[in-house]
C-alpha cells in the first residue's frame, strides 16, 4: 500500500538482490510476497471499517426494534427515488473500478484512465445527489433531536391515519398537510429525532468515506497518467478498488434499511 | 579480536543524523525508540497526576471543608491520570515501543510489512498526545477516563472535545500498528519459521494485534458519536434527548475490556521470553502458552458485560457474562503455571529483567485472583466502585503490564543501545518499585473490601479510611523513587554502560543473532539461520566475549569474532 516508492533506495544496501524489480520495496523478498502482504493488509483494514460502522448499525437495530412505528413513520421523509438513483450510480462505479483493475493487470492504461474517470464522476454524482437530499432536509427541518424545530410538510396520502389526529393545521389550498412537530407526542418526537440522528450519522460517515475514495481515485489517476501500472504493478489499483467496493456495499445496506421501511 | 558490539561501527543509531532522519524515518527500530521515549514522557505526566491524587487523599481535609474547586481539581486529576496512562502509556507501551523494535528482528526481516504506515501510526500518536496535553489547558476534564454520557455530553466544558478527539486518533494509531503486525507476522516469516516455531512474544503480539484491529474501531465510532452528540445534540446516548446512556457503556466496554488484554498480552509475551532465557531451559508448554494467547484474545470479546453488573442490564445477561468471565482465568493460569514450570530445575540467573519477571508472578497472581471476586456477581455488587476494583486493576495493569514493559526494556536495552544495564542500581530500582507498588495498592484492597468508594476527593475522619490512604501515599513515594532509580540506571548506561556483545543474556530468538546495536537493515547475513527459539543448547557462554555465541555458526556470521563481518 505505502511501500512502492521506496523500492529504488533498497537496492544499494547489498542484500544480494541485484535483480530487485523496480516496484519491489526493499524489505520484501519477492513481488508475490509484497502483493500478498498488501492484500492481507487491505482486507484487515476493510474488516476494521466494517467494525467502525458496526456501532451505528447496532444503534439502528436497537432503536428500530424498540420503536418500529417511529422508524416506519420517519422513513417516508426520505426520498426513495434519490436513494435508488444513488444506488445505481454507486453500482455503476463499482463496475467501472472492477474493470479498471482488469485494465491495470493487462496494462491497458487508456481504458484504466477512462474507468477511473467514470468512477470518479459517479462518486461526485453520488455526493451531489446526497447534497440535494441534505439541503432538502435542512430546509424542511427534518433534522436530529436537538434541532427538530420546524414543521413537516407532508403529502396527506403519506400520513398514517392514526397520526392525523396530532395535526393542528390542514392546508387544503395547497393540497398539503402541514403538521407542527410540537403537536406530536413528545416521546414520539424525541425518537423521531433519533432516527434522523442515525440517518445523518450513517450517511454522513458513508459520505466521508466516499470523499476519501475520491481522493484515492485521483491519486490512482495521476499514477495511471504517469504510466505506472502494468502486469507486475497493479497492487494500488486492486486495493483501492477493494476499498471502493466496501463503500459501495455499505450503501447497499444503508439504502433499504433507511429508505425502504414499510 | 573484533567485537560484536557495533557502537563504534555503522549501526542504525548512527547511520544517518539530524532531526528529520529520526522524525521522518521508516526504520522500525528508530520508530520503536521514539515510541519508547514518548511513552516514558507520557508516563511521567500520568505519574504526576497519580501523585496529585495521592497527596490530595492523604491530606487532613474533611469532606465538608472541601471547596468545589478542590473537588473539581481532584476529579480532573483522576480523569487525566486514567486517560493518559491508558491511552498514551500502557496501550502503546509494549506493542508499539518494544514490538516495533523487536518483531521484525525476531522474524529475521528488514522491516515491518508497511513501514510508511508504521511512521504514520507514530505521527498519529503524536497528534493524539498533543490533543491530550491541550486538554489540560483548555478546561477541567472530569468525566473519568471512560467518558460516560451524560457526563461527557451534557455539560459545556470543551476539554471533553479535545480529549475524545485525542483518544479517537490514538485509536487509529493503535489499529494501524496492529494491522502492520498481523500482516508482518503472516507474510514475512522466514520459510523455516512455522507458526509453532515462532517465539512466544510474537504469538502474544499477534493476539494483541487481533484485538487492536477488531475492537478499536468500535471505540473509534463510539467516541466520534460522543463528539457529534456533544457538539450537535444527535441524541443517541443522551437521555434528555431520548438516547440510551447504557448503550454507550456497552459499546465502550466492547472495546475497553478487550483493550485490557491489549495491555496485558504483550507483557505476558515478554515474560515468556524472560523465563526461558534466564532459566536456560526451553519454555515449558510452548503450545499451550501460544494457544492461551489466542484463547485470551477470543474470550476478551465476550465478557464486557461484567463492567455493567450494576448498570441496569438484565439479570440473565449478568449471569452469562459472569460465567464467561471466569473462563478467562483458565488460559491466564495456564501461562503462569507454565512459567513456573519453566523455572523448575532451571539454571536461574537473577538479572534485572528476570527480577521484573519474578515480580510479575506475584503481582499478576494477586491481580488475577482478585479478578475472580469481581467476576462473581454477588461479590461484585458489593465491590463495584470501591477501591477493591482500583487495586485489582492496578495489580493487573501496572503490576503486570507495566512491569512487563520495564522487564522488556531492560531485556532489549543492550540490543537498542549496545549497552548492558544489570547492576546494583537497576536491581534496587526494581526491588523498590516492587515493594512500593505493593505498599501502594495492598491498603487499597483492604480499604475497598471495607467499602471505601472510589473517586471521592475526601472521606472525613469518621469514615475510617485515613490510615489506608496514608499508607497508600507512602507506598506511592517509594514506588516513584524506584521508578526514577530504574530510569536513572538506564540513562546512566547510555553514557557509561558496559558495551554489550550481540547476545548478553543467551536468548536464542533471532534478534540476538545480529550485532548490538543492529545494522540499519537488521542483519548483515541474509537470511539469518532459523532454529528452535527455545533450544538453549544452540548458544553457549563465551567468557572472553562476555556473552553467548552460536554453537554452530555460519561461516559468515558477523556475531562470531573470528569471522570478518561482511559489511
Amino acid at each position: 500500500m505505502s511501500t512502492t516508492t521506496t523500492a529504488a533506495q533498497g537496492d544499494d544496501h547489498g542484500h544480494g538482490h541485484d535483480d530487485h524489480p523496480k516496484h519491489l520495496a526493499h524489505h520484501f523478498e519477492s513481488l508475490e510476497q509484497q502483493f500478498d502482504a498488501g492484500k492481507l493488509g487491505i482486507w484487515s483494514f476493510l474488516l476494521t471499517e466494517v467494525l467502525f460502522f458496526s456501532a451505528l448499525f447496532v444503534a439502528y437495530t436497537m432503536y428500530r426494534s424498540n420503536y418500529p412505528e417511529v422508524f416506519q413513520y420517519a422513513s417516508q421523509f426520505l426520498d426513495t427515488n434519490m436513494g435508488a438513483l444513488n444506488t445505481i450510480v454507486l453500482l455503476l462505479s463499482s463496475f467501472t473500478i472492477a474493470w479498471g483493475v482488469r485494465n491495470a493487470m493487462l496494462g491497458q492504461l487508456g481504458l484504466l484512465k477512462m474507468n477511473l474517470v467514470i468512477t470518479l464522476l459517479c462518486a461526485g454524482g453520488f455526493m451531489m445527489i446526497k447534497k440535494m437530499e441534505y439541503e432538502h432536509k435542512f430546509h424542511e427541518g427534518t433534522l436530529w433531536s436537538g434541532n427538530v424545530n420546524t414543521i413537516f410538510r407532508l403529502d396527506p396520502n403519506d400520513v398514517p391515519e392514526d397520526m392525523k389526529h396530532h395535526s393542528t393545521a390542514w392546508d387544503n389550498r395547497n393540497g398539503e398537510f402541514t403538521m407542527a412537530v410540537k403537536d406530536l407526542d413528545p416521546e414520539f418526537r424525541q425518537k423521531l429525532g433519533i432516527f434522523f440522528g442515525i440517518y445523518f450519522c450513517l450517511t454522513g460517515l458513508h459520505g466521508i468515506h466516499v470523499l476519501i475514495g475520491m481522493i484515492l481515485m485521483i491519486w490512482l489517476l495521476i499514477r495511471a497518467m504517469k504510466g505506472e501500472f502494468g502486469p507486475t504493478n497493479f497492487n494500488a489499483v486492486d486495493f483501492g478498488a477493494l476499498y471502493w467496493h466496501l463503500v459501495d456495499l455499505i450503501w447497499i445496506f444503508l439504502f433499504p434499511l433507511l429508505y425502504l421501511i414499510s | 579480536m573484533p567485537s560484536t558490539n557495533t557502537l563504534d561501527r555503522t549501526n542504525y543509531l548512527n547511520a544517518t543524523k539530524g532531526f528529520m532522519s529520526w522524525f521522518w524515518t521508516i526504520d522500525h527500530k528508530r520508530l520503536g525508540l521514539m515510541y519508547l521515549w514518548s511513552v516514558i514522557g507520557c508516563f511521567m505526566l500520568g505519574g504526576f497526576f497519580a501523585m496529585k491524587i495521592r497527596l490530595t487523599l492523604s491530606g487532613d481535609v474533611d469532606f465538608a471543608s472541601q471547596t468545589a474547586e478542590q473537588m473539581n481539581a481532584y476529579n480532573n486529576a483522576f480523569t487525566v491520570h486514567g486517560a493518559v496512562m491508558i491511552f498514551l502509556v500502557i496501550i502503546p507501551s509494549i506493542p508499539a515501543a518494544l514490538g516495533n523494535f523487536v518483531v521484525p528482528m525476531m522474524l529475521g526481516t528488514k522491516d515491518v510489512a508497511f513501514p510508511k504506515l508504521n511512521r504514520f501510526s507514530y505521527h498519529l500518536w503524536i497528534i493524539g498526545a498533543v490533543l491530550f496535553v491541550a486538554t489540560l489547558f483548555i478546561g477541567n476534564l472530569d468525566t473519568g477516563w471512560t467518558f460516560y454520557p451524560p457526563y461527557s455530553t451534557g455539560h459545556t466544558d470543551p476539554s471533553v472535545i479535545t480529549a475524545v478527539l485525542g483518544a479517537f486518533i490514538l485509536g487509529f494509531s493503535s489499529i494501524f500498528t496492529g494491522l502492520n503486525f498481523i500482516v508482518t507476522i503472516h507474510k514475512m516469516r522466514p520459510p523455516e519459521m512455522t507458526w509453532f516455531k515462532m517465539p512466544l512474544f510474537l504469538w502474544a503480539i499477534y493476539a494483541t494485534a487481533l484485538i487492536q484491529i477488531l475492537a478499536t474501531p468500535v471505540i473509534g465510532i463510539s467516541l466520534l458519536l460522543i463528539l457529534v452528540e456533544k457538539t450537535m445534540q444527535i441524541g443517541i446516548f443522551t437521555p434528555e434527548l431520548g438516547g440510551d446512556p447504557v448503550f454507550f457503556q456497552h459499546l465502550f466496554w466492547f472495546y475497553s475490556h478487550p483493550a485490557v488484554y491489549v495491555m496485558i498480552l504483550p507483557g505476558m509475551g515478554v515474560m515468556s521470553e524472560l523465563f526461558a532465557t534466564f532459566s536456560r531451559k526451553p519454555i515449558f508448554g510452548y503450545k499451550s502458552i501460544a494457544l492461551a494467547s489466542i484463547a485470551i484474545a477470543i474470550f476478551s470479546f465476550i465478557v464486557w458485560g461484567h463492567h455493567m453488573f450494576v448498570s441496569g442490564q438484565s439479570e440473565l445477561m449478568s449471569v452469562i457474562f459472569s460465567a464467561l468471565t471466569f473462563s478467562v482465568a483458565v488460559p491466564s493460569a495456564i501461562k503462569v503455571f507454565n512459567w513456573i514450570a519453566t523455572m523448575y530445575k532451571g539454571s536461574i540467573s537473577f538479572s534485572t529483567p528476570m527480577l521484573y519477571g519474578l515480580s510479575i508472578i506475584w503481582l499478576f497472581g494477586i491481580g488475577g485472583l482478585t479478578g475472580l471476586f469481581l467476576a462473581t456477581l454477588g461479590t461484585d455488587v458489593y465491590f463495584h466502585d470501591t477501591y477493591f476494583v482500583v487495586a485489582h486493576f492496578h495489580y493487573v495493569m501496572v503490576g503486570s503490564a507495566l512491569f512487563g514493559f520495564l522487564g522488556g526494556i531492560f531485556y532489549w536495552w543492550p540490543k537498542m543501545y549496545g549497552v548492558v544495564v544489570d547492576n546494583m542500581a537497576s536491581k534496587i530500582g526494581c526491588l523498590m518499585t516492587f515493594v512500593g507498588f505493593n505498599m501502594t495498592f495492598m491498603p487499597q484492597f483492604i480499604g475497598g473490601s471495607k467499602g471505601m468508594p472510589r473517586r471521592y476527593a475526601a472521606y472525613g475522619e469518621s469514615a475510617g479510611f485515613d490510615g489506608y490512604n496514608e499508607a497508600s501515599t507512602l507506598g506511592a513515594m517509594v514506588l516513584m523513587t524506584g521508578l526514577f532509580i530504574a530510569l536513572g540506571s538506564l540513562l546512566w548506561s547510555l553514557k557509561k554502560g558496559k558495551k554489550s556483545p550481540s547476545n548478553p543474556w543467551g536468548g536464542v530468538t533471532l534478534e540476538w543473532m545480529t550485532p548490538s546495536p543492529p545494522p540499519e537493515h537488521n542483519f548483515e547475513i541474509d537470511p539469518p539461520v532459523v532454529g528452535d527459539p527455545y533450544d538453549m543448547t544452540l548458544v553457549e557462554w563465551k567468557g572472553e566475549e562476555e556473552g553467548f555465541l552460536p554453537v554452530n555458526p555460519r561461516a559468515d556470521d558477523p556475531c562470531v569474532p573470528d569471522v570478518k563481518p561482511s559489511a
